[in-house]
């Protein structure tokens, strides 16, 4: 559904661009052998190349050019097999070179696209400008000491992906679905773990509106290195609620880098000073030219994982789902498996209810992931079985499910221990029904003068006599003949 | 016995396998050098401990029986920009007041894994930036050799103090950088053999950086053949460096010695510049006849895009030095000037940490990278660059060498040119063409001035043929049988 802010002057549609700055899993950094783990002690994970003494020179580490492949043809991108490494100079504490090295007029990966899917059930597809890869900076620490900065460069050098869109986004929404799907990619990739919280995964964001129906773009502001969905959407909100309102009160936009503060929701220019940088880009001297081979990427496109928009279309077919269900499983690699294993070769759409209702909704509540779940696939896969051949009945399977839950238990052996299994036994039922009928006469004559609400009544009834074990199927035939039949 | 300082490092060589002398011997003599000739400023930081340790441990294993190469045991000086464990590495700065490193230059690790002895780290103008060796923090070095009328003379630069060292019998080789000149224009100015291998021969690891396309470690001998024998072991592939070529290092000693049949000498027209003293031009004609008697062909060749060179190489190396040298900043190691915020800090630290001379290049530098500016100079200067290299490929499919002067003068008094940069740039007029080609090019001592100082003449080869450049070389340093010597000599 369209974004779109209406003022006095019109209506107003938003244009997003967004740079998203991807971490690369790698064990060592992209021009040394540091390690690149998350939450290590301060500067404990920095070489001599990346404090930048002396003499000490980078060199790229393949890994990291790989991952930059993989994404790219995730990203069904234009792989550059020539691409060339510059210096981004500008000085700051937590720069030991006082130059970035990053792509700057060759990047590694060209055009592309990432398609999203929509709530609808609709798809749209954004276009990728490009993906370089580039190292991150340090870490600076103002809140220490009253006076002084500290610096942490256990981040300087790892390796980031840049990828960068073309200003195709049209509404907040569909930029947190944009962010969501690339990660998925990476993740299903195994390029980026994605994590927002440990800052694997940070964006910036270009906004600017325009009159809906105009073609040419307004002038844009950057805001910069926000680091969750959430914040994304809420930035672009209050930004595109701004602009309008400059635009409203005749001024103009100005092109400026702004800092979203999420507790007070808006966005605050950042002082001139602060980004006014020329940053004197050349070629870096020390890196030869990065000069890839096509088998070199056509080995890595051959042994590319299934991705997520092919898993989706894969699930459709195999699987009979929906477009919007097989979305939502396809949406995190760990969720897919999952699916396709307590899935494979039951009812699919009775698998996708108890996954996406029942243990989503578990699991939410828990706090927990799909890889921490208690019940594991197979067992979810038994307990279908079980509904499925009439072991027990979707009632009793929920008690079961809790049960499962709990206790990470086979459903089988729950069933046996606490004797829920079905009753099929006909002489069972009948006494039950029997009894039923017996002690409702009113009710009786309600149904038999035609109240088929009635007969509901006394499958609840019949139902709670036989502790929810009655095959309800069985009670409410039985329930027919004797007071209909 | 005489004093093993002056002997060459071959001679040096033969002496200890033959027993004559002990490493400790040689090392304590070239130390007794070193000590008298300390008015020269050759040194920045003297290591005779580094030196007596190393000594014996070369003699220990001589007795042992399991005697390295030709450099085991013998004393060699070091430029101050190769970083060395444990002991102060300046590159000449103030900024780099302090600072020693915890790791060792490939080069220099190079050397030591060879069983060469260290004398101590030599003076340099400042980050290597310079041609007379007076920019350094550390103060002037003075050339062994004096003006006719008793003057104090420049050594060349910035190698000025491992040239110094060499010239002045201190040590039989010490090892430099060439960037622009830095070796081969001092060598010529103080009357040694000194080379610059083709770029990626040595690795750059651990070597204080000026300008990364261009620079280049290489070897200051008295003997083309002791030169040879210096690159052998600091020259190889490093891993540790993406521009080291992945080749193997040959025997360059075995290149050497022989005449030069079927040789052709190129001689590049375009080094014959206006208001070149006389004598220069006729060294160089001499130096051609000279190879022509031991069976060159000598041709004139033309290299047109000369003249760009030096312009050109004005905007690189600067444009590379600014970036390379934003890591002095005043955060993690050197020299700290305080100040009331980081910005402060970075003006405080770089203003006075840098002389004038850095500081001229890193706004060169800054200036022809900045937007607006850098197309019309960095990458015009690039495309120079390869037009000049495309020259030296095309002039190299009819030649072996070049020949051309090395330096457009001889050594200078101390004081002159200091008002001029632009003058004191043209001292590599003849030397930064290789540079930006990345050729090996050697300058040998063959003759004098009128007034008495030397003199050299440069050969150049094709990449990675030093062993062709060290055979055009020696016939030329046999034929010109260079014997003077300068006034200082081991601080007499």
């Amino acid at each position: 559904m369209a974004y779109l802010i209406e003022s006095d002057s019109g209506t107003w549609e938003v244009v997003i661009g967004l740079e998203v700055h991807a971490q690369v899993s790698s064990r060592a950094k992209l021009f040394s052998g540091s390690p690149t783990d998350f939450g290590a002690e301060p500067n404990t994970q920095v070489s001599l190349v990346d404090a930048a003494m002396p003499g000490m020179l980078p060199v790229i580490n393949e890994i990291c050019v790989e991952q930059a492949v993989r994404t790219g043809l995730g990203l069904n991108a234009q792989i550059n097999l020539h691409s060339v490494f510059e210096r981004k100079n500008y000085f700051y504490a937590d720069l030991p070179q006082g130059y970035q090295i990053s792509q700057y007029q060759y990047p590694i990966v060209g055009e592309g696209t990432v398609v999203l899917d929509m709530p609808d059930g609709t798809t749209r597809e954004i276009g990728i400008e490009r993906l370089h890869m580039e190292q991150d900076a340090g870490k600076s620490m103002h809140d220490q000491d009253p006076k002084r900065s500290f610096i942490d460069l256990n981040r300087a050098g790892v390796c980031l992906m840049e990828i960068v869109s073309k200003p195709d986004l049209r509404s907040p929404e569909e930029a947190g679905i944009y962010v969501r799907k690339l990660r998925s990619i990476m993740r299903y990739l195994g390029s980026c773990d994605g994590n927002m919280e440990q800052g694997s995964l940070r964006a910036d964001v270009n906004v600017s509106v325009r009159l809906q129906g105009a073609t040419d773009y307004r002038t844009r502001a950057e805001i910069k290195n926000v680091n969750s969905v959430r914040f994304i959407m809420q930035a672009i909100e209050v930004e595109a609620a701004r602009q309008v309102d400059v635009w409203e009160s005749g001024d103009e936009v100005v092109q400026e880098t702004r800092l979203f503060d999420p507790n007070r929701s808006e966005t605050r220019s950042m002082r001139a000073k602060e980004f006014a940088h020329d940053y004197r880009y050349f070629p870096d001297p020390d890196l030869l030219p990065l000069d890839l081979d096509q088998t070199y990427v056509d080995k890595i496109a051959a042994n590319l994982p299934e991705l997520p928009d092919a898993k989706k279309d894969r699930f459709i077919v195999d699987y009979g789902l929906s477009a919007y269900d097989a979305g939502v499983l396809v949406a995190d690699k760990e969720t897919a498996l999952f699916f396709e294993e307590a899935a494979e070769g039951r009812n699919a759409k009775l698998a996708v209810n108890w996954l996406t209702t029942n243990l989503f909704g578990a699991l939410n509540a828990a706090g927990k992931e799909i890889t921490e779940s208690p019940i594991s696939a197979t067992h979810l896969g038994g307990l279908l079985d079980l509904l499925a051949d009439g072991t027990i009945s979707s009632r009793i399977a929920k008690d079961v499910f809790e049960e499962m839950f709990e206790t990470s238990k086979d459903p089988a052996a729950i069933i046996e221990e606490k004797g829920l299994k079905q009753i099929t036994d006909t002489g069972a039922i009948e006494a039950a029904v029997d009894a039923a009928i017996i002690s409702n006469p009113e009710q009786a004559d309600q149904v038999r003068d035609g109240n088929d609400k009635a007969i509901g009544w006394f499958v609840g009834q019949v139902m709670k006599a036989t502790q929810g074990k009655a095959n309800p199927q069985a009670v409410n035939e039985l329930l027919q003949t004797r007071l209909k039949g | 016995m005489g004093k093993l300082n002056d002997l060459t490092l071959a001679e040096a060589r033969d002496g200890l396998a033959a027993g004559d002398f002990s490493a400790a011997e040689l090392t304590e003599d070239c130390i007794t050098a070193m000590e008298a000739a300390r008015n020269l400023n050759a040194f920045i930081t003297e290591t005779p401990e580094i030196a007596r340790k190393r000594a014996a441990t070369s003699d220990a294993r001589r007795a042992r029986g399991e005697a390295l190469g030709a450099l085991d045991g013998i004393p060699i000086a070091v430029k101050d920009l190769f970083c060395t464990t444990g002991t102060l590495t300046s590159a000449a700065s103030h900024i780099l007041d302090g600072f020693t490193p915890t790791y060792e230059s490939t080069v220099s690790q190079n050397l030591i894994n060879a069983g060469a002895v260290m004398l101590g780290k030599t003076n340099l103008d400042e980050f290597a930036m310079g041609s007379a060796n007076i920019t350094s923090y550390y103060g002037n070095v003075k050339n062994p050799w004096v003006g006719p009328n008793g003057e104090d003379l420049v050594p060349g630069g910035s190698s000025g103090g491992s040239v110094t060292a060499v010239a002045a019998n201190i040590c039989p080789g010490s090892i430099g950088t060439d960037t622009g000149g830095s070796i081969r224009q001092p060598a010529s100015l103080c009357g040694v053999v000194g080379m610059k291998p083709t770029y990626g021969r040595c690795s750059r690891w651990g070597t204080v950086a000026f300008a990364s396309s261009l620079d280049q470690a290489g070897p200051f001998a008295r003997t083309v053949r002791d030169n040879a024998l210096m690159l052998e072991g600091m020259a190889g592939h490093d891993p540790k460096d993406s521009t080291s070529a992945p080749i193997d290092v040959p025997n360059f000693e075995a290149a050497i010695g022989g005449d030069l049949k079927g040789l052709t000498v190129g001689i590049p027209e375009e080094y014959t510049l206006d208001g070149m003293p006389e004598e220069i031009q006729a060294l160089w004609d001499q130096g051609a006849a000279w190879m022509r008697e031991v069976g060159a062909e000598i041709k004139p060749v033309s290299l047109p895009h000369t003249k760009y060179a030096l312009p050109a190489y004005y905007i690189v190396a600067p444009a590379e030095a600014s970036s390379n040298l934003a890591r002095y900043d005043g955060v993690r190691y050197g020299l700290r000037v305080e100040g009331a915020t980081l910005d402060e800090m970075y003006e405080n630290t770089r203003g006075s940490g840098f002389g004038a001379e850095v500081r001229r290049r890193v706004m060169i530098g800054t200036y022809v990278l900045s937007a607006g500016y850098y197309d019309a100079y960095y990458v015009k200067a690039q495309q120079v660059r390869t037009i000049i290299l495309n020259e030296f490929n095309t002039v190299f499919e009819d030649v072996d060498v070049l020949l051309t002067p090395t330096a457009p003068n001889a050594a200078f008094p101390i004081g002159a040119k200091m008002d001029d940069p632009v003058a004191m740039y043209l001292n590599d007029v003849f030397t930064v063409p290789a540079n930006m080609a990345g050729l090996p090019g050697i300058s040998v001592p063959a003759g004098l001035d009128k007034s008495g100082l030397p003199l050299g003449l440069q050969v150049v080869a094709k990449p990675f043929d030093e062993e062709t450049m060290f055979r055009a070389a020696d016939a030329l340093e046999r034929a010109a049988n260079f014997t003077a010597k300068p006034r200082y000599l081991g601080g007499q």
